[in-house]
């Protein structure tokens, strides 16, 4: 697998920037797609940024890190960043690491997320 | 037993998505549970990112040790770094010489069954985690 320069699909619905994030990006993947998620946030004025992290496996302080620092970001542009689809196992070891990604908001799915995030603006 | 020992060079950060991968592998022929397999790899992650960002590169090794319902997953990582001034402090959480957020070493200490780590400025840094199935 080379340093993969595939960019993770982002789309935008509703005024909500919404990514999947796939498996077992690198540590650099993963700065990418924060570049990438802040560039659309501002290119879209959205108001709320949806991450589904369903399908990750592992979440390390890196990882962690990056959701955290995309909050402040986007919370500074005015939007909302949710994380959605986290596995439980994934809850627990964050915990026991002693991450609690203060300031990241969750929910169950996207489509409570879009709801969290287009309710208060309404 | 030769093909379940693996050896995954750390030089790269990429790297570290390739020891997460032999991580899951080895946890996952030992029909480990998935708290287990989450927990594990997590710890292997911040061990193998600490070797390349700290250690100036290594590598970590899985073997899978015991039989039946007993058996674990053993990593070894070796880098080629200065060695941990002092462990102790490195283990304290929030404690960071880099910028980091020092949670690395001591929540992967807590996530395991098993933790050693020696470290020396001639042989530099050296962890070993273990994990059970269960």
């Amino acid at each position: 697998m080379e340093a993969s320069v595939g960019t993770t699909p982002i789309v935008t619905i509703t005024g909500c920037v919404i990514v999947a994030i796939r498996d077992d990006l690198d540590d650099h993947d993963i700065l990418a797609l924060q570049d990438q998620l802040v560039e659309e946030v501002s290119r879209k004025n959205a108001v709320g940024v949806i991450i589904d992290i369903g399908s990750l496996e592992i979440v390390d302080t890196f990882a962690g890190r990056m959701l955290g620092a995309m909050a402040q970001m986007a919370r500074m542009m005015n939007a909302r960043t949710v994380v959605v689809g986290m596995r439980p196992a994934v809850a627990m070891t964050l915990v026991e690491l002693g991450m609690t990604l203060e300031g990241v908001e969750t929910a169950l799915n996207a489509d409570r997320a879009i709801n969290l995030i287009l309710g208060e603006r309404n | 037993m030769a093909e379940s020992d693996l050896t995954v060079t750390l030089s790269r950060p990429s790297d570290v998505a390739f020891a997460r991968q032999a991580a899951m592998q080895a946890m996952t022929s030992i029909g480990a549970s998935a708290i287990k397999k989450t927990k594990f790899v997590t710890a292997v992650s911040e061990i193998a990112r600490n070797a390349i960002v700290y250690g100036h590169g290594g590598r970590i090794s899985f073997e899978i040790v015991g039989n039946g319902s007993q058996r674990s997953v053993v990593a070894e990582c070796t880098d080629r770094g200065p060695g941990i001034a002092d462990v102790n402090q490195a283990l304290k959480d929030g404690f960071s010489t880099g910028k980091g957020l020092g949670l690395g070493l001591s929540g992967a200490r807590r996530l395991v069954d098993r933790f050693k780590i020696t470290s020396s400025s001639d042989t530099g840094t050296t962890v070993i985690l273990e994990c059970a199935c269960r």
